[in-house]
């Protein structure tokens, strides 16, 4: 094996590791950042996308519309969670983290009683390539240029649309926003609504990749979770960064001991960042700036 | 002799529901009643009680962190899940004989309780917080049930004890207490049912005195607002470190006790809805409170094993319906709520009558 073999194969680990950190942290760090609520339901609402993803492309339509719909459905699902649940406990953000529990717990077992133990998956789309001795699938390339769009186009959202200029208004100073006419109520619907699809098209992205079944957003929140501690309240600020340095703690630990240490590398990055960072990547960037 | 005199008076203060004859009159009764239960019971009823009170410790260990200490942490299991498999690796290996199985049980709950030293340090001393400390406790959990899960293979061994993967661990001996002539073993019935009582009596009755003592206060002070507390001179992190590690110890000995009762432990008592049960007990029964901390676990705990005659799938929804609705309608907890309005009726009662 070659130097460029092996520079690619690290590569390749590392946007891997990075899609997958971004794909399933994004939806969580925007209902985190925007509204101070942690969704531990994170993981039902990916679960919600994949299934719906693959329901569609059961029943005949192309894998990209599967995807949509799956979001589509998230972020419905979101806006009636919103308003039944979240909407009532804003100022309870512990309560918030509980009843999102309980909503997660209601899912996982009410997709187990619906839809049974497991559902029939999508086959990975694109095939393989070769790279010297080993070969490796276009999909996860797909993954990662999905992961850098869904950035991209967060920050799109955030920074040139009215809804982004008024979500952020309304995250700085809540009254002020309301005073000056601003309907904050529907802004934080929308907001967890947004979260919510972005969650469902992590479910549904990752969908061709994996089995099916109703716990499997479990498989996904650790990382989310583990991203959003690590990165704090901004996306862009500490999402992204904290994607970048877990994805090279994650690669480097698989790689080196197997899938399980990667695991376990996260969870000893996040613990020392938290003893050092306390309010996370975004928290240490924006005070260095003031 | 005042001292000791002084710690009895601990017992009722006003971090706790519950003073007078008439409570300590209701609790002698409800005791005589526990006491006496097994004689009238059968073998199998009273193991299934042993299993309610094993689940009560985990409860009030929540109940010491999130409803008195005010952080939430959603990882008791891996506690539970340490102290379990510590019990098992100890007695498997060393056996029963000479009271062995006490010096493990001791161990294994010392085992939970340095993990937690060393998981509250990074986690109070880092200033987490918050919804923060929930998802690294949570996180813990999940990643040693994670690791527990894939230790099958046969090079996963401590001494002569396999981990065994995901089916975890069995046949480890039950608790035995060394007597001259026969060591009494402790099965799961009636030996175990009274081990356990006192346990849970003395837990009960000792988290009572702790937190109407002056550490109690200054716990319940940092929940109401840790700057304040801050200001007064208190060292907020080590408090919280304090209680941690107490709630991290009883979680402990709950998995212990839960080990001893079934004689097994599995990977899954460390994950996702393992961890949501005791959160769910706690919340309904009444968080602030250890009494209907107590009275909630029990209560839900009955009401979820009837309903899983039905399918634990259903059972489970049911809890998860049951929790949310507790946060919207009663906050406080369902159980704290009754004992409130019975305490406040029963007071006008006595001023009417006075």
């Amino acid at each position: 094996m070659n130097l460029a073999t092996l520079v690619f194969s690290a590569l390749y680990q590392f946007g891997d590791a990075f899609a997958f950190l971004v794909l399933s942290a994004c939806g969580l760090a925007v209902i985190f950042g925007m509204m101070g609520v942690i969704n531990l339901a994170h993981g039902e609402f990916i679960m919600c996308g994949a299934y719906v993803t693959a329901a569609t492309v059961h029943a005949g339509l192309p894998l990209p519309l599967g995807i949509l719909a799956g979001t589509i459905v998230s972020a419905l699902v979101g806006v009636v969670v919103e308003l039944v649940v979240i909407r009532h406990l804003y100022d309870r953000p512990l309560d918030t983290i509980v009843a999102t529990w309980g909503l997660s717990l209601i899912a996982t077992q009410g997709t187990l009683i619906m839809v049974g133990s497991t559902m029939a998956g999508v086959g990975t789309p694109f095939g393989s390539f070769q790279v010297g001795d080993y070969s490796y699938s276009i999909y996860r390339i797909v993954l990662f240029c999905a992961a850098l769009g869904v950035l991209a186009g967060l920050y799109a959202l955030f920074n040139w649309t009215r809804f982004g200029v008024l979500a952020r208004a309304t995250i700085q100073v809540p009254h002020m926003a309301a005073a000056l006419g601003v309907d904050t109520r529907l802004i934080y619907s929308l907001t967890f609504a947004c979260g919510a699809g972005l969650a469902g098209l992590a479910g549904g992205l990752y969908a061709p990749t994996m089995t099916l079944v109703p716990t499997m957003g479990a498989t996904f929140i650790m990382e989310a979770f583990v991203t959003v501690v690590i990165g704090g309240a901004d996306v862009f600020l500490g999402t992204a960064p904290a994607g970048g340095v877990l994805a090279i703690v994650k690669s480097v630990m698989t790689s080196w001991q197997g899938q399980l240490f990667g695991q376990i590398g996260l969870l000893v990055a996040v613990i020392i960042v938290v003893r050092v960072l306390p309010k996370g990547i975004s928290g240490f960037v924006l005070r260095e700036r003031t | 002799m005042t001292g000791f005199l002084s710690l009895f008076r601990r017992l009722e203060g006003p971090q706790t529901v519950g003073r007078g004859p008439a409570f300590w009159g209701l609790f002698a009764v409800v005791l005589a009643v526990a006491l006496v239960y097994p004689l009238v019971s059968d073998g199998y009823t009273v193991g299934n009680t042993v299993y309610f009170f094993v689940w009560v410790f985990i409860a009030l260990s929540l109940c010491l962190i999130w409803g008195y200490g005010g952080s939430l942490s959603f990882g008791q299991t891996a506690f539970f899940g340490i102290a379990g498999y510590g019990y098992g690796i100890l007695t498997i290996n060393f056996g029963s004989a000479y009271g062995f199985t006490l010096v493990a049980l001791v161990v294994a709950v010392a085992i939970a309780a340095l993990f937690a030293i060393l998981l509250g340090y990074f986690m109070f001393f880092g200033r987490i917080a918050g919804v923060f400390l929930g998802i690294v406790t949570l996180a813990v959990t999940l990643m040693l049930e994670r690791f527990m899960a894939q230790t099958a293979g046969p090079e996963w061994r401590i001494g002569s004890a396999r981990l065994n993967g995901f089916n975890g661990m069995s046949a480890m001996p039950p608790l035995t207490i060394p007597w001259p002539g026969e060591p009494i073993v402790l099965f799961a019935d009636v030996g175990l049912y009274y081990f356990v009582l006192g346990l849970l009596i003395f837990v009960y009755l000792g988290l009572r005195m702790l937190m109407n003592s002056s550490f109690g206060n200054v716990i319940v002070a940092i929940r109401e607002n840790p700057e304040r507390a801050e200001m007064l001179g208190y060292d907020v992190r080590k408090y919280q470190l304090i209680t941690f590690v107490i709630g991290a110890a009883l979680a402990g000995l709950s998995g212990l006790l839960y080990t001893v009762w079934g004689q097994y432990i599995t990977p899954s008592s460390m994950g996702m809805t393992a961890a949501a049960l005791p959160l769910i007990w706690v919340a309904v029964g009444g968080r602030s409170d250890l009494t209907s901390t107590v009275i909630g676990t029990l209560m839900v705990l009955a009401a979820f094993q009837a309903l899983t005659i039905y399918g634990s799938q259903y059972a489970l929804v049911f809890m998860g319906v049951l929790l949310v609705l507790t946060v919207l309608i009663a906050p406080n907890g369902l159980v704290l709520g009754a004992m409130n309005w019975l305490g406040r009726l029963a007071a006008r009662l006595t001023q009417r009558i006075g």
